[in-house]
């Protein structure tokens, strides 16, 4: 069965939206949109990295991507509003990346499989880093979930039951570092974020209950996966964005679903 | 033996320090509130007791077996975030449902159980949170200007209901208030905090504090005067509470 590349791709894709459901709610209600973009294009520096010192590119992106997010962590709040510090430190590591990629001689790397993924090429390997990616980062919320949740609601509340919101906020950041790693064979570094956002807020109007809004995230980004696979079969269209394609619909379909009960 | 105790107190936010040995403990049963203006360091001292800052000098020392709820200031759900009021008192961990329905009528809200925490207006968001500080049995509440946002009779009936909580339960109460004529109908002390403990003691006493009269002004006597009389009609005050323009809270 393993040996159909579509049954690949799309386990493949399963696996992110399951990884990316968790996550991306609290992307969603903490308002970090831009950190998870921030830390996927810190990832094309990985991949320069990996290429370079010739390691793996899942451990060469989720380096970068954890350097950058402890580098945020620690620099945010000293001068500068966060979505300042986070365009600086995005950009600048897209654009030391994409230098360093030329430096690299003898290796001809195919750039825009990095930048929109290559889920029909997955592999086998690649395969179980995925699913083993994912496995830890569900486990990893899973075992937060309350923690995380109360932190997000409000600090002092967490501080005052005994939570760390800091500490919360490093494990998110490190389940974000994982993610990006895993997806960058899916759906690359410019599509990592809208598979962590659409999902979540396409759920949104489904959804009554904080967990109930993860799962509803979790199918809607598995089937996104499924039926933009198929899609791209059929129209012969990228894969990739044509998963996103689909999770963008579904999205618009609950929002005018809520549009009308909910006026604001 | 006292309930929380604070010790010698300085806290710094990077060099400018909002508060310089302060020392206050508060005993189980009683309701102490603090005033002072804004930038004074009120909400600075609750957030150290509740281990939020860390002190620079000086510590916080809780009773043991002392359980604490806190209402924070205001507390905003962003509307991307669905969640019950049931699943919020559930929060971090998991209480029984005949807790959830006991601190909500407690709190003066029984039916609220099933709404959103989004759609609920500022009156009954704050008893929520009152709910919430309450499930736990605790032994002190903090609270940190609760009724902003509410209008004079909310925060009133508001109060009454803290009142009524420490009736019930004997929890002891620190809380920070800018109503000074509820603050003094409703407190055993007073603690006048200006970045240090300026004043303290009973309501009267510290009324009559030049230390207290410096930072209010002549307002005082209003809220004294009410102290006197019952506290739950509806005189409108105004602001007593001098903006002395410094950072904010």
């Amino acid at each position: 069965m393993l040996d159909d590349f579509m049954v690949r791709a799309a386990l493949a894709g399963i696996g992110v939206a399951f990884a990316a459901a968790p996550l991306g709610c609290f992307v969603v209600w903490r308002r970090m949109a831009y950190f998870g973009d921030a830390t996927a294009h810190a990832a094309i520096l990985g991949v320069a990295l990996s290429l370079a010192f010739s390691m793996s590119i899942f451990v060469g992106t989720m380096t970068v991507a954890l350097l950058m997010a402890l580098v945020v962590n620690v620099l945010s709040g000293r001068g500068y509003a966060m979505d300042t510090l986070l365009g600086v430190l995005a950009h600048s590591a897209l654009a030391f990346g994409l230098v360093a990629v030329s430096f690299i001689s003898g290796v001809r790397i195919d750039l825009m499989a990095y930048l929109f993924g290559d889920i029909l090429a997955v592999s086998r390997v690649d395969l179980s880093v995925i699913w083993g990616g994912a496995a830890v980062v569900v486990a990893l919320i899973g075992w937060r979930w309350s923690a995380l949740l109360t932190s997000t609601l409000n600090e002092d509340l967490a501080y005052a039951s005994g939570i760390n919101p800091k500490r919360e906020q490093l494990v998110l950041t490190i389940a974000l570092a994982i993610t990006v790693a895993v997806a960058i064979k899916v759906v690359g570094v410019l599509l990592i974020a809208a598979m962590l956002i659409i999902p979540a807020a396409a759920a949104r109007p489904l959804s009554r209950t904080p967990e109930g809004m993860a799962v509803a995230a979790g199918l809607i980004g598995m089937l996104s996966a499924i039926i933009g696979l198929r899609a791209a079969y059929v129209f012969d269209t990228p894969a990739g964005p044509s998963i996103v394609c689909v999770a963008a619909v579904t999205f618009l379909a609950t929002s005018v679903l809520r549009g009308f009960r909910h006026e604001r | 033996m006292s309930l929380v105790q604070v010790e010698d107190l300085s806290v710094r936010y990077g060099a400018r320090t909002v508060l310089s040995r302060v020392s206050l403990r508060v005993e189980p049963g009683e309701i102490v509130t603090i005033v002072g203006p804004n930038g004074s360091g009120k909400t600075s001292l609750l957030r150290a007791i509740i281990g939020a800052v860390k002190p620079f000098q000086g510590r916080v020392v809780r009773g043991s077996g002392v359980k604490i709820g806190y209402v924070p200031q205001k507390l905003h759900v962003d509307e991307t975030l669905p969640i019950t009021v049931s699943r919020f008192l559930k929060l971090p961990r998991g209480v029984a449902v005949a807790d959830i329905d006991h601190a909500l009528a407690q709190a003066g809200v029984p039916d609220l159980a099933k709404a959103q925490l989004s759609k609920l207006s500022g009156g009954q968001f704050q008893r929520v949170l009152l709910a919430r500080a309450l499930i736990g049995k605790p032994d002190l509440l903090l609270l940190d200007e609760a009724t902003q946002g509410l209008d004079q009779r909310g925060s009133a009936s508001f109060y009454q209901q803290i009142e009524t909580v420490r009736q019930n339960t004997g929890c002891a109460v620190l809380m920070i208030s800018h109503e000074l004529h509820v603050v003094m109908s409703a407190s055993d002390r007073v603690i006048c905090l200006n970045g240090h403990v300026c004043c303290e003691g009973t309501p009267a006493v510290v009324a009559s504090a030049p230390e207290y009269r410096a930072l209010f002004g002549s307002g005082t006597g209003g809220a004294l005067a009410l102290y006197r009389h019952e506290h739950d009609h509806g005189h409108d005050h105004g602001d007593h509470n001098h903006d002395h323009s410094e950072a904010a809270e």
